[in-house]
């Protein structure tokens, strides 16, 4: 009986508490339609709030209180009157998310790298931004009106297939690929070419990235030193387009000469690291390491608590230019036009000045937006890294080709220690000269991938066929010794058998 | 109407089982005999035995593993039995001191190990196998010990003294009593050591050994977009753990007590 009672109760229970629930999601969704925007990011990579500091620019206070996007779901109700809800989620490494969404995971708008943007744009699976979101005169297009203009023509000119890569593609950060390193140890001249890989004085004392993408760049970058640094090669008039082709060079001749090299890059190095070349650097275990830009600002703001002095170098022959950019996919918006808004309107809200400002300096990398008109990112700028007044030593850093595109205006020129144009302000914002020997790295088709990737195998396994002869011998030679003091030690009654003593019979 | 039975209490393994094991299995088995079209292939099956880097890599894995194994085995076994052996009357509390760094995370202490490593050694760099092996034995000798222990713990004393009775030297009671009883923690020690060392890549990044193992070389496929490849070797794995697990149980004539003594 008691049993009995038990069970209708709880079968009474389950299903009050269905109706409850169904209920009241009908009764949230009567009331107001809640956008649910599906938004994928690389792990820490927006302002998640909760910090101290109080940046104090004079365009007015910035405080890190909400996380970015607790701020976003409430100005998107302030500005659109329409409610969202964010479902944040955080991918690993750009394969994974790439593999996330092939195999089904929906989401309406992601942050890819440079490359698996664009082959995501090559294999169809982006909605372009819409024109609306190109509107200048709409004040809230934070975007349009304050990327920089130097990312601007960057991402007009790259182009995939006939496509232009803005026209899916919203920037949010970008920087370098260069040398964090330790001064007292390596000299900025060292430091400034791909040759430090093969350099043997600082044998076992510099990290490479165990990332088959990146440290094949840094490789090609070493093939071609002396090429790129020819003057006939710098002054040429296509120069931007030659280096672009030279930087993206898959071709099997060039892969295999990748191969060799990188097995001696291998034994030079002190590792190949993902995320410990920070750490190792400050502990003093290595004292150069390949590194982006915005992890070579984080390696030297933490080294500083510890009283080291690192120095950042961009190698003179050419580097990386990468930049993340924000896109829609096509499986997660479909056709529902909200939702695109809302996706939109997220990417604008990250362009608001002073949330740019707040991203940057949580992150630790820099945004592709100066804030057009808006003063407030050149304000963050002279707060981080302007000399002090009574400060000798100062020299001008001009930054107007970010700006304006502009580098001679004056507005845009920072007065700042000497040290710090080979420092964090160096990192962030690269000189003009340094931009202009980047090149963007495309992604690599489906060819290029298998051989580049069966390159890395190569040179990251242990190949049976390498294993010397004499190794062979000596292992086989190894196998019958032991093989045969076994034999002997089984066998040991039947040959070193006791004599019967007389007047014994064997039993 | 519903009669509850004893059965019923596996229904909640049984619906984990599905979902988190054999349902993941099942799409590793199409992958690893699909090519990238999703047409049936062996291909995948022959690329890793033709190619002198995979079979080097499996052999590297089976190497290291083998060394760890061999020198965890080297040091368990003396502790073991001195622990199991002994008339310490705080004997749990010795125990506990071996497995209490069992509790503190891994990554923890392969970090702590990497330090005192740099201290000795001065540049990591230019010993990865070593590293290698000391980082593995750190990591895996408890669960070396643990079996040991709960074996020779179990062996009756009774057995030893008979052994001494009938005329047997320490050495004679080790190798003809007490070994041949403890092989089945020897055995559950060996097989908890041995296959997990052969894919567990993160003491090898860890310890800056650029060389891949097993469990790497997975990731590097899948990273590449090669699920195909990158299966093939999972089963493969698999199908060696089969192997090692069915001889291992040969060797402990399929005591019940062997596997006991690895829960």
């Amino acid at each position: 009986m008691m049993k009995r009672l038990l069970t209708i109760l709880l079968a009474l229970l389950i299903l009050l508490s269905f109706s409850f629930t169904t209920s009241i999601s009908a009764f949230a969704e009567d009331k107001n339609e809640v956008i649910t925007l599906r938004i994928s990011n690389c792990e820490e990579y927006i302002d998640l709030g909760d910090w101290n500091e109080v940046i104090d620019l004079d365009s007015g206070d910035i405080v890190g209180k909400n996380s970015m996007i607790v701020d976003f779901e409430n100005w998107f109700y302030r500005t659109y009157h329409k409610r969202v809800k964010v479902e944040y989620s955080t991918f690993g490494t750009n394969e994974d998310l790439y593999n996330q969404i092939t195999l089904g995971d929906e989401f309406d708008l992601v942050c890819p790298s440079d490359y698996m943007g664009m082959k995501m744009i090559d294999e169809g699976m982006l909605l372009p931004l819409s024109k609306e979101f190109f509107d200048e005169t709409d004040k809230n297009n934070y975007y349009i009106n304050g990327v920089s203009p130097y990312i601007k023509d960057l991402m007009d000119n790259t182009t995939i297939g006939d496509e232009s890569w803005s026209k899916y593609s919203a920037g949010y950060m970008w920087g370098t690929m260069g040398f964090v390193y330790n001064p007292d140890v390596v000299t900025n001249e060292e430091a400034s070419t791909w040759k430090l890989f093969e350099n043997t004085k600082f044998s076992r004392q510099l990290t490479v990235k165990d990332s088959i993408r990146d440290t094949y760049f840094g490789v090609l970058g070493l093939i071609y030193a002396d090429e790129l640094s020819t003057d006939e090669f710098k002054n040429s008039k296509d120069y931007n387009q030659r280096i672009t082709e030279v930087m993206n060079d898959t071709s099997v001749e060039t892969v295999n000469k990748a191969e060799k090299e990188l097995q001696k890059i291998k034994e030079n190095v002190y590792s190949f690291e993902t995320d410990s070349g920070k750490a190792d650097m400050v502990s003093g275990k290595v004292s150069v390491n390949f590194q982006w830009s915005g992890d070579a600002v984080y390696t030297l703001d933490q080294a500083e608590e510890d009283d080291c002095y690192f120095e950042f170098a961009v190698p003179e022959e050419s580097s990386n230019l990468w930049c993340d950019g924000w896109v829609m996919l096509k499986d997660g918006i479909g056709g529902n036009k909200d939702k695109q808004l809302a996706a939109e309107a997220f990417i604008n809200f990250l362009s608001r000045p002073d949330n740019v400002v707040r991203n940057m300096y949580y992150i630790g990398y820099t945004s592709c937006i100066s804030g057009g008109d808006d003063d407030t990112i050149l304000d963050y700028i002279n707060w981080c890294y302007a000399a002090e007044d009574d400060e000798e030593d100062t020299v001008n850093y001009p930054l107007g080709f970010f700006f304006t595109g502009d580098n001679n205006d004056k507005k845009y020129v920072i007065k700042t220690t000497e040290d710090q144009t080979r420092r964090q302000l160096y990192a962030q914002y690269p000189t003009e000269d340094v931009l202009n020997r980047c090149a963007v790295m495309m992604f690599f088709d489906d060819d290029a991938n298998t051989r580049i990737n069966q390159m890395w195998i190569n040179i990251r396994c242990f190949n049976l066929a390498t294993v010397p002869n004499y190794v062979w011998i000596s292992f086989c030679a190894f196998v019958l010794i032991i093989a045969l003091m076994i034999f002997l030690f089984k066998s040991r009654g039947r040959i070193f058998r006791k004599r019967i003593p007389k007047g014994y019979k064997k039993v | 109407m519903f009669r509850f039975s004893r059965k019923h209490l596996c229904i909640p393994y049984a619906v984990f089982l599905i979902l988190f094991v054999i349902a993941p299995l099942l799409v590793v088995i199409y992958y690893a005999f699909t090519n990238g079209q999703g047409e049936f292939t062996l291909n995948n099956f022959a690329n890793f035995f033709t190619d002198s880097n995979t079979i080097g890599t499996l052999l590297y894995s089976m190497f290291i593993a083998l060394i760890t194994t061999a020198i965890c085995l080297f040091i368990a076994y003396p502790v073991a039995y001195i622990l199991a052996r002994s008339n310490f009357k705080k004997k749990s509390v010795l125990l506990i001191l071996f497995i209490v760094p069992m509790w503190i995370n891994f990554t923890l202490r392969i970090t702590a190990v990497k330090e005192i490593l740099t201290f000795l050694e001065g540049n990591l760099a230019y010993y990865p196998f070593l590293n290698t092996i000391i980082g593995m034995t750190y990591d895996f000798l408890p669960f070396m010990i643990l079996p040991l222990y709960t074996t020779l713990e179990k062996i009756d004393n009774k057995l030893i003294e008979a052994s001494y009775d009938l005329g047997a030297n320490p050495a004679t009671t080790f190798v003809k009593v007490t070994l041949p009883l403890s092989l089945p923690g020897i055995i559950s020690g060996v097989t908890m050591v041995f296959l997990p060392v052969m894919t567990n890549y993160v003491v090898l990044d860890m310890l800056y050994n650029s060389t891949y193992i097993m469990g790497s070389l997975i990731g590097s496929y899948f990273n590449a977009y090669d699920w195909n490849n990158g299966s093939i070797i999972s089963i493969i794995l698999l199908a060696i753990i089969f192997v090692v697990t069915i001889i291992t149980n040969r060797l402990g004539n399929g005591s019940e007590e062997s596997r006991g003594a690895v829960l």
